[in-house]
């Protein structure tokens, strides 16, 4: 076997965009078994009323990470092939600030906020419809500020590289930092109530 | 003369997943991602999509110029993109899982002390927001937070660790819209 079974650069034949939509209808059903379809309850994150939002997150982080880790020292997963997102330190720090602050405001993500206008929620629509209009915006402003956009562009740069240690031991860190967020997150539910 | 309830309200919403098993659950879909794909999951770029074809069906010449979308232009175009198809599969299965949960309902979801009409111009005003934010980091939850942060990218952790951070920095100001 030797997973990817598609190329990143190739996938918009017939197959891969049925591949996609069955994985898009995985995801959106895992979202809203968790509850993540409904605005209040991840607003509960930032209120630290209800930390679903954290726990399903480093859970989905965690586990995806051991599966590629694994599969790929069993040698049935070439993981240079798969796509890592691209660094660029300030713009995603930057927007990171702004995508926080607006997910806090509407109370959904834009992932969350499919499922949540496709089970009839209006507000969900609305945040839908205003991040249709945010990317519009920012696509047309773009043109004004392209070397800013472009700047500390570190291409596929992982923690591994930056850290200068074995990419088992990050992995290990994250999920010993997961199962200790995930205490401190049963805690916090206890207390804040 | 007292009126029956209606056959539709009877039946209770089942109540949501364990976090943590949905949670192994979203990250095994990612997992099939990456091997089936090599790629992984997505939401705003899926927006960015379309917006790229509905800028280059007005004027070619605006979506071409834009460092956004003339990257969605590429390959097949911008609506046969892996994430558009991604992206209806995910409200198809959102709206089947709540459909089978009995958890469909036409409504508009606030705060006990907010108003409707003021719940949907703040939703839009946080989408518009967060849309602006997604594209300078070019990524959101799915494709930089849970993507990147599986597969260890620098940017995709300074991304997931500023968006916490402006999460926590407004939501002192938004106590009356949630609580």
């Amino acid at each position: 076997m030797n997973a990817p079974f598609a190329d990143a650069n190739l996938l918009s034949g017939d197959g891969a965009l049925g591949a996609a939509m069955a994985i898009g209808i995985a995801f959106g059903w895992s979202l809203e078994r968790a509850g993540l379809g409904t605005a209040p309850k991840l607003a509960g994150q930032f209120a630290l009323t209800d930390l679903t939002v954290f726990k399903v997150m480093f859970s989905a982080v965690v586990t995806a990470m051991l599966g590629a880790f694994w599969l790929a020292r069993l040698g049935l997963l070439d993981i240079e092939r798969v796509d890592v997102p691209e660094t660029y330190v300030v713009p995603q720090l930057v927007g990171g600030l702004l995508f926080g602050a607006g997910f806090s405001l509407c109370g959904l993500c834009p992932g969350t906020s499919c499922v949540a206008a496709a089970t009839g929620r209006g507000d969900g629509a609305m945040v839908v419809l205003g991040m249709f209009a945010g990317v519009l915006g920012a696509g047309l402003f773009l043109n004004r500020l392209p070397s800013w956009y472009e700047s500390t562009a570190r291409g596929s740069w992982t923690l591994p590289q930056l850290l200068h240690v074995p990419h088992g031991v990050v992995v290990g860190a994250v999920t010993a930092l997961a199962l200790a967020g995930f205490q401190g997150a049963q805690w916090i539910e206890k207390e804040w109530r | 003369m007292k009126r029956a309830p209606m056959a539709m309200a009877v039946r209770a919403p089942r109540p949501y997943a364990d976090p943590y098993l949905a949670g192994v659950g979203l990250g095994a879909v990612l997992l099939a991602a990456f091997v089936v794909a090599g790629r992984g999951l997505g939401a705003s770029g899926a927006f960015a999509s379309i917006a790229a074809g509905a800028v280059a069906a007005i004027s070619p010449a605006t979506a071409v110029a834009s460092p956004l979308f003339s990257r969605h232009l590429e390959v097949g175009g911008p609506w046969r993109e892996w994430l558009v198809f991604e992206i209806a599969g995910v409200a198809l299965g959102g709206f089947c899982s709540a459909w089978r949960a009995g958890r469909l309902s036409l409504r508009v979801e606030r705060g006990p002390r907010i108003t409707r009409a003021l719940r949907l111009i703040l939703a839009f005003a946080g989408g518009s927001i967060m849309g602006l934010g997604a594209v300078l980091a070019r990524g959101c939850t799915s494709g930089l937070a849970l993507t990147g942060g599986a597969l260890l990218s620098v940017g995709s952790w300074v991304f997931m660790l500023a968006a916490f951070a402006g999460g926590y920095l407004v939501a002192p100001l938004l106590k009356t819209v949630w609580r």
